[in-house]
């Protein structure tokens, strides 16, 4: 039978080691703070969301080719370095590690104001690798079109219209929150669970608790009970950052709140799981660390999972963490309680699950 | 009647005979001293007998229960201190008594618990900033927490200064007056000397001389004059019978420490 005044008890005991040992606290408080500061600064920025773009003009400074860089700049997506046109231009590339640049070649103006016009080529070099590379091609080329329709005396008559998804004007700080959440739902419990529970096996410390009443599902609880208000305070912090320094519009809709429960309750008994199955604590780490870290990086922390590749989204849906992650943005984002109803579903089934496993074969004592 | 009654207790991981066959019992309100070299299945035996482990074979009662299938019941009656206690680092002796009230239920004056075992002057020091003997001085506080009729001791004074071994001392005789049974496992030979009623010394996972201090330096000893319970334990487990583990002292010592 559970006790509340045995969980009570742990649970004080547990806490005030907790913050007095202030580690733990640096983890599960400061450095989520410090995720939104970080991700916040690099992704929200204006001026640093501009592609650095090297520009060489070989056609003398003419009307034609600067009123080409002209419109390139409005387009407010690169920050063009001119490059000085006798310089072989895919060796200045290299040498500046420059992944994008752009030649308009010499006779440009020429070309296009004969009449009929003659075709002309602008040269986009860029790297496939680099995400940047494709911003450019894609700019330049809508910059090509437009020319080519002013040349042709021609007006667009299909037009895009940009507008940002969900009800809401919703900035990039916005999108990076879930994730970022869902990171600190997963590290901070994960990684304490493996250690305590190896360091605990080890010191000899789950033996002698077997020699109390206090029982295995007791335990648990507690450090579950724990990590939950220590995920609902970073929570707060997180997105208290996020509003204070990048100006994030979070909904406090109630439907984050199963998320921040069976976050820590699924990752608090997985560490556990993990820390008491491993042989020593040098092996819980390891195993902690091949199952953290995928999931770190393949749920959706960090890169949307709809932008990688489908084997790769196959896996993301047997992550834990991706439902965590899912139902945040369906929440938080875009107001899609039913899909938010699919991923509590799914956490339940499997906190439910590997809460039984941790409880099966986290050993007090041995036979 | 007895605390404890054991016979022919064994337990072997693999191919190893960690206990043999083992039979003893310890009468009620006894200071009974387990002795033996490193390896020899005294942590095993105490921890089969705090259902900690299960047995091949063999009856063991403990409080008149079975330790493995009642230890619930077994275990708000006795009181254990494992080998090298550890605690939570931060946290004080005194918070981990009460904690442990909280366990058990029960109401406790934490300060008293501290007198008994000599440590309220580090009443309210974390744990991980005590020394090694005020460390075993919790364990020791811990395991009296529940007002046990039976304690367990495993090498409660191993790595402890002289000063910090007689205190742990006076409190197994303080335990003893008040008619609680203490199950003591060493490596000291004085000790067991000094507090044991009853004494049985086992090596190689069997019991090779039980009985009373006195009665085993008769049975065993050369009849020498001012014979020491370490004299005839170094005779009766051999110059070979040590020496397994490594935390031995050396055997250059003029006063081999076991």
């Amino acid at each position: 039978m559970v006790s509340g005044r045995r969980i009570r008890a742990d649970l004080t005991v547990f806490g005030r080691g907790y913050i007095r040992s202030r580690i733990g606290l640096f983890f599960s408080l400061i450095f989520p703070i410090i995720l939104i500061l970080l991700f916040g600064a690099i992704f929200s920025g204006s001026g640093s969301s501009r592609v650095p773009v090297y520009l060489q003009n070989n056609d003398n400074n003419s009307t034609a080719s600067l009123g080409f860089i002209k419109a390139l700049n409005s387009t407010n997506t690169m920050a063009i370095t001119m490059v000085s046109s006798g310089v072989n231009f895919s060796q200045y590339l290299a040498s500046h590690s420059g992944a994008s640049g752009i030649v308009i070649p010499s006779g440009f103006q020429g070309d296009i104001s004969a009449r009929p016009p003659k075709s002309v080529s602008v040269t986009v070099y860029g790297n496939p690798a680099s995400s940047t590379s494709g911003i450019v091609t894609g700019v330049t080329g809508a910059v090509v079109s437009a020319f080519n329709l002013r040349i042709a005396n021609a007006s667009a008559i299909v037009s895009t219209q940009s507008v940002s998804v969900a009800s809401k004007t919703f900035k990039y700080i916005d999108y990076l929150i879930p994730g970022l959440v869902g990171f600190a739902v997963l590290t901070s419990p994960m990684f304490a669970l493996v250690n305590i529970s190896s360091q605990y096996k080890r010191d000899k410390i789950f033996k002698q608790l077997s020699l109390t009443p206090l029982t295995k599902t007791e335990w648990l609880i507690s450090k579950i009970t724990w990590y939950v208000f220590l995920t609902l305070i970073s929570f707060v912090l997180m997105t208290g950052a996020g509003t204070l320094f990048f100006g994030a519009h979070i909904t406090f809709a109630p439907g984050i709140i199963p998320f921040l429960l069976l976050g820590p309750f699924l990752f608090v008994s997985l560490g556990m799981l993990v820390g008491t199955v491993s042989k020593s604590v040098e092996s819980a780490a390891v195993v902690g660390n091949l199952i953290t870290f995928p999931m770190m990086f393949l749920s959706g922390t960090f890169f949307p999972v709809d932008t990688m590749p489908a084997y790769l989204q196959t896996v993301a849906h047997v992550l834990p963490l991706f439902y965590v992650i899912d139902g945040l943005n369906n929440v938080m984002l875009y107001g899609n309680y039913n899909a938010a109803l699919t991923d509590v579903g799914v956490l339940v089934v499997l906190s439910l699950v590997v809460f039984g496993l941790a409880v099966r074969f986290f050993k007090w004592r041995e036979d | 009647m007895s605390t404890i009654e054991v016979s022919s207790l064994a337990k072997s991981y693999g191919s190893l005979h960690a206990v043999d066959g083992i039979s003893f019992s310890v009468k009620d309100g006894q200071v009974f001293s387990l002795l033996g070299p490193n390896g020899a299945g005294k942590t095993t035996t105490i921890e089969i007998l705090e259902g900690l482990r299960e047995q091949d074979e063999g009856q063991v009662k403990v409080l008149g229960l079975d330790p493995w299938k009642e230890g619930y019941q077994l275990h708000k009656k006795i009181g254990v201190i494992p080998q090298g206690f550890k605690f939570v680092d931060y946290a004080t002796p005194k918070e981990a008594i009460n904690y442990y009230a909280a366990l058990f239920g029960v109401k406790v004056d934490a300060d008293a618990i501290l007198k008994k075992v000599i440590l309220e002057d580090s009443a309210d020091v974390y744990f991980t900033k005590l020394s090694g003997g005020q460390k075993q001085k919790v364990g020791l506080a811990l395991s009296l927490v529940n007002d046990p009729q039976l304690v367990f001791l495993d090498e409660p004074t191993t790595g402890l200064d002289p000063q910090a071994r007689r205190a742990v001392w006076d409190v197994i005789r303080t335990l003893r007056s008040e008619d609680r049974s203490v199950l003591l496992t060493t490596h000291y030979l004085d000790e067991a000397e000094e507090l044991a009623d009853e004494v049985a010394i086992m090596n190689h996972g069997k019991i090779i001389a039980s009985g009373t201090p006195a009665e085993i330096i008769a049975q065993h000893g050369s009849g020498r004059q001012g014979e020491s319970l370490e004299d005839v334990f170094v005779k009766l487990v051999g110059e070979e019978g040590h020496g397994q583990a490594g935390d031995l002292p050396a055997p250059a010592a003029p006063r081999r420490r076991f």
